[in-house]
């Protein structure tokens, strides 16, 4: 059984929600980065999310992208944040997905990248530029392979196309909660509770909420409609701050962030 | 710039009936957006296929083709041009006689009618050279549409008279300071902004690039260039061309002049990509001479990307041609063989620029003068019986000062 179906199995039979924090590999180094998924994991993070930087990711808002930028100009290549992974992942004590651009996947190639994320003990891939239409061919590289691979819906997406998306998508089907690009927002959509309460009635799959998500006041407000939560890019400005500040003092407001988030989960 | 193009017998294996259902040319092309996009993207796909079964669509179309941009636009015999390169006949399609300098303009006021169609009520758009920024500025303008263009800095630079234009139709220009501040990044700019606005916008994309269905519509509206070329070419000649060539940006006004030629299987087609300074990576914008299949914009295709798949810098002095990628489209005509691609450099295409304004009177784009370099160079070797139509894509005015620049000329 793949890592991430058994922290929702364990979660759900708890009664628990998932917390998962995004983190840009190789910002500003990666080995801040491990340092970083290790203390998030220790300050409550269920799951970790990983981004592997892009040149030109056009989901992503000014925070993210300028990470990205940030990790390439510092040079960091994909075979350094795999390196990083195969030393941290294991031993992480959650499950940790890379979200990485199709155009990098490819490039690498589809098999032998999903060979090297299963060796380095990466439970699973987002990939954000791979709707569902495109995404047969990887599916069953990651299958083969144990690899959970993750789907998006969105609010724009129809519902008898989402019931289709949760039929390919593995672990859990990430719900962007806007139709926009990533980055902080204060209100997220009214109707967003509901909207993923709709889909959580008619899919066995799990369903974390992303996109927007900042605050306690989200996570207290989300969390019973969903399975879990995802928070990128407030994790991220946080990180943005290593370059100038002593790194451990940047750890450990990132660590009381994701602690803040933690204790605003229900059940906990 | 690289001149040994085959001649005669043009390898067989492209069809038109590309691309298929899941907007694939051959393995090029598909949808590789986020899942947000998909919905614009299919109401974009339906719509189009209503419209071309539509009567009244086209006759929109057509009329305000010939009454508002100047169509059919000439096809000129540049006889002491010709002459002067001594060789075959060069004739030029004019698009640069069309209303606001260049071929944009087909496709803007195409994709505006569909705006319509959809019920949207804002326009959005990229630009590198600005003409694209422009004709959708005059096409928004035209339709009552506010606009919002996004340009790279470094483009609003050495394009600053379009800039300018579209300001007065009333546009926004947006400047884009991230990564090379370039065409590639105002892509990006436009897909984010997209991606929030899909509800009331409609991004007009400008060249054969994106995901589908972007390559099929704009290579669609821009084939009216290869068509009146056929017609033109039969009245006045009474046979098609030896050969055709067009530069090769993003490749839409290659595609426009090729997709109707393609079933003619004895004229040569010939895509020209930017050669930039030399073939060093970083100097030069020609994926489909130097680069490899990737994924770039929503699409599958020749691309300039690193080791890991990042985008690669590129450089050509033509803001219109400066871009990494390449319409799928055309990915999938190089490996059928149908077309020919080559590049040629900065200087070549600036002595072509040259040659013409002295020949003929005529000041072309930096970006058309990369087509007229490779077509005078494939010329000498041919007799006066053949013929090369060049597809002229666009005027030169807007590039006065920055050739001023690189020629280390001041004025003003
Ligand atoms: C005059 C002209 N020609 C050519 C191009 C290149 O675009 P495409 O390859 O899509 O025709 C541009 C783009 O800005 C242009 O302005």
């Amino acid at each position: 059984m793949n890592s991430i179906d058994q922290l929702f199995a364990e979660l759900r039979s708890q009664q628990r929600k998932a917390l998962m924090p995004f983190v840009t590999a190789g910002d500003p180094d990666v080995a801040f980065t491990a340092e970083a998924l290790r203390e998030m994991v220790r300050r409550g993070a269920s799951m970790c999310e990983v981004g592997i930087p892009y040149s030109d990711p056009i989901a992503d808002g000014p925070v993210i992208q300028a990470s990205y930028t940030r990790a390439l100009e510092r040079g960091v290549k994909l075979r350094d944040i795999l390196g990083m992974l195969g030393q941290t992942a294991p031993s992480l004590g959650a499950p940790a997905v890379t979200m990485v651009s199709y155009a990098i996947v490819y490039r690498h190639g589809v098999e032998k990248y999903c060979d090297q994320a299963q060796a380095a003990g990466v439970a699973g891939l987002i990939v954000p530029d791979l709707p569902a239409e495109e995404s047969p061919q990887l599916l069953d590289v990651c299958t083969k392979r144990g690899l959970c691979l993750i789907q998006l819906v969105t609010p724009l997406t129809p519902r008898d196309r989402a019931l289709r998306i949760c039929e390919t998508s593995t672990g859990f089907v990430y719900y962007v909660s806007v139709a926009g690009i990533t980055g902080e927002r204060a209100a997220l959509p009214a109707e967003l509770a509901e909207n993923v309460a709709w889909l959580r009635e008619h899919t066995k799959l799990p369903i974390c909420i992303g996109f927007g998500v900042s605050t306690p006041e989200h996570v207290k407000l989300l969390a019973p409609a969903a399975d879990g939560l995802i928070v990128g890019s407030a994790i991220v400005r946080r990180v943005a701050e290593a370059a100038t500040r002593p790194p451990a003092e940047v750890l450990k407001q990132i660590g009381d962030y994701v602690a803040s988030l933690a204790a605003a989960l229900p059940g906990d | 710039m690289s001149t040994n193009i085959t001649a005669g017998g043009a390898p067989i294996g492209a069809t038109t009936t590309v691309p298929d259902s899941r907007g694939r040319f051959g393995d090029f092309g598909g949808r590789y957006v986020p899942e947000t996009l998909v919905y614009a993207l299919d109401q974009l796909e339906a719509e189009y296929a209503k419209a071309c079964a539509d009567p009244v669509f086209q006759a929109e179309l057509d009329e305000l083709l010939q009454h508002f941009v100047g169509r059919p636009s000439p096809l000129y015999h540049a006889k002491r041009l010709s002459q002067q390169v001594g060789g075959a006949q060069i004739w030029l399609k004019r698009e640069d006689l069309n209303h606001t300098g260049a071929h944009k303009i087909n496709n803007t006021l195409g994709q505006a009618l569909l705006t319509l169609r959809m019920g949207k009520k804002r326009i959005i758009a990229e630009t590198g050279a600005g003409q694209h920024g422009v004709a959708t500025a005059t096409a928004a303008a035209h339709f009552g549409l506010p606009c919002v263009v996004y340009m790279g800095e470094e483009d609003i630079r050495r394009q600053a008279p379009n800039v300018f234009s579209m300001k007065l139709l009333g546009a926004e220009v947006r400047p884009v300071t991230s990564g090379s501040r370039t065409l590639r990044d105002a892509i990006n700019e436009a897909m984010r902004d997209w991606m929030a606005s899909v509800a009331d916008t409609h991004y007009i994309l400008g060249s054969v690039v994106g995901p589908h269905p972007f390559p099929r519509i704009v290579r669609d509206f821009q084939s009216v260039i290869g068509r009146e070329t056929i017609e033109q070419c039969r009245q006045r000649l009474g046979r098609l061309p030896t050969m055709a060539v067009a530069c090769v940006g993003g490749g839409s006004n290659a595609a426009g002049m090729f997709h109707p030629l393609i079933e003619h299987r004895e004229v040569e087609l010939v895509g020209v990509e930017a050669g930039g300074r030399g073939s060093q990576p970083g100097d030069h914008a020609a994926p489909l001479t130097y680069g490899s299949p990737g994924v770039l914009h929503g699409s599958f295709s020749y691309v300039m990307q690193d080791e890991d798949g990042q985008t690669s810098p590129v450089h050509s002095m033509s803001a219109g041609l400066d871009y990494p990628g390449v319409g799928p489209e055309h990915s999938y005509w190089k490996d059928t063989g149908r077309v020919q691609y080559t590049s040629c450099r900065d200087d070549q295409a600036m002595a072509a620029f040259d040659a013409l304004a002295a020949t003929e009177g005529i000041m072309p784009a930096l970006e058309s003068s990369h087509a007229l370099a490779a077509a005078l160079e494939l010329a000498k070797a041919r007799s006066p019986d053949d013929v090369i139509v060049v597809c002229l894509s666009g005027r030169g005015d807007k590039d006065a000062s920055e050739i001023a620049r690189l020629k280390g000329v001041k004025f003003g």
